[in-house]
């Protein structure tokens, strides 16, 4: 049985990837993609937590997936309203390397 | 969930995301995010979530990745060309990396570890008793199985009922937001 430790501990490698690709790629929309790793490695601890910290009865405790939920509502929201401003950044610049986004460097 | 499933889908996952950050082609990394989530899933399901399993295949999987690649399809997007990389930023950001393992991995080992509390028929049918005589969930707790969509659905529309709300605003909001934002503008 795996224990919870291993459950967090595979969370933490999956948001530590997300944040590699974050930080080292330059394609916006990859950034947006790892983005999404990161929120999934939150969904996984807190699913985890979930099912190893029962409630009163015995049942998992749910208020974690609840939480789950809203956040990968909320995720599908935030992936439309990002695609679509890329879309119009490259409209407007034909490109969606952040390095040649640099119009607000001072 | 036995653990030579969790250790499979485990690696399925962190292959699939190291994938992701590895290829050059952006359509490559939308199909190692599928990749990644479908482990994902699978450990969901391990868990007894077995909602929250279906929905990230159908809402992540399904629906929002294949926006991604329609997005990634429309924008014609080439293979990202070897730039000459200045070398700072990278061992920056691996540095930032491999400090944020080491600090995970120190706080694992001196955390107190748990297992899974047992979820077996004796278990449910004694939590049949805190639900109303003959109601979906009672009965098939009763029965020594877990009515996990029926858990949710009761949890969300008795104690989130506020919340689930405001996300349908959120939701519409967001709708009209994109729509706006992908008219072209009249010049």
């Amino acid at each position: 049985m795996a224990t919870l430790n291993d459950y967090l501990l595979v969370s933490g490698l999956l948001f530590a990837i997300g944040l590699a690709g974050v930080v080292l790629r330059r394609n916006i929309i990859i950034v947006f993609m790892c983005l999404e790793l990161m929120l999934s490695a939150a969904n996984l601890t807190l699913v985890a937590f979930s099912r190893f910290n029962t409630t009163a009865n015995g049942l998992p405790d749910y208020n974690g997936q609840m939480l789950v939920f809203f956040v990968i509502t909320v995720a599908a929201a935030e992936v439309a309203v990002g695609l679509a401003i890329i879309v119009a950044l490259y409209r407007a610049r034909q490109t969606i390397h952040t390095d040649e986004l640099t119009s607000l460097k001072g | 969930m036995p653990s030579y499933l969790f250790w499979l889908f485990s690696t399925v996952m962190l292959i699939g995301g190291t994938a992701v950050v590895a290829f050059r082609n952006p359509v490559s990394s939308a199909l190692s995010v599928v990749t990644c989530f479908v482990g994902l899933a699978g450990l969901f399901i391990g868990l007894s979530a077995f909602f929250v399993g279906v929905i990230q295949i159908l809402v992540y999987t399904g629906a929002v990745m294949v926006l991604f690649l329609f997005i990634i399809m429309l924008l014609d997007l080439k293979d990202e060309e070897k730039p000459a990389k200045p070398l700072l930023p990278i061992a920056a950001g691996i540095a930032l990396v491999a400090a944020f393992m080491v600090q995970l991995v120190g706080i694992l080992f001196r955390s107190p570890n748990k297992i899974a509390p047992l979820l077996d028929e004796t278990t449910l049918a004694s939590a049949a008793k805190g639900f109303d005589k003959g109601s979906k969930i009672a009965t098939t707790l009763h029965d020594g199985k877990l009515p996990d969509v029926h858990l949710i659905g009761h949890t969300l529309f008795t104690e989130y009922n506020f919340p689930l709300q405001v996300l349908g605003v959120l939701l519409l909001v967001a709708t009209v937001g994109v729509v706006v934002l992908s008219k072209r503008q009249a010049e």
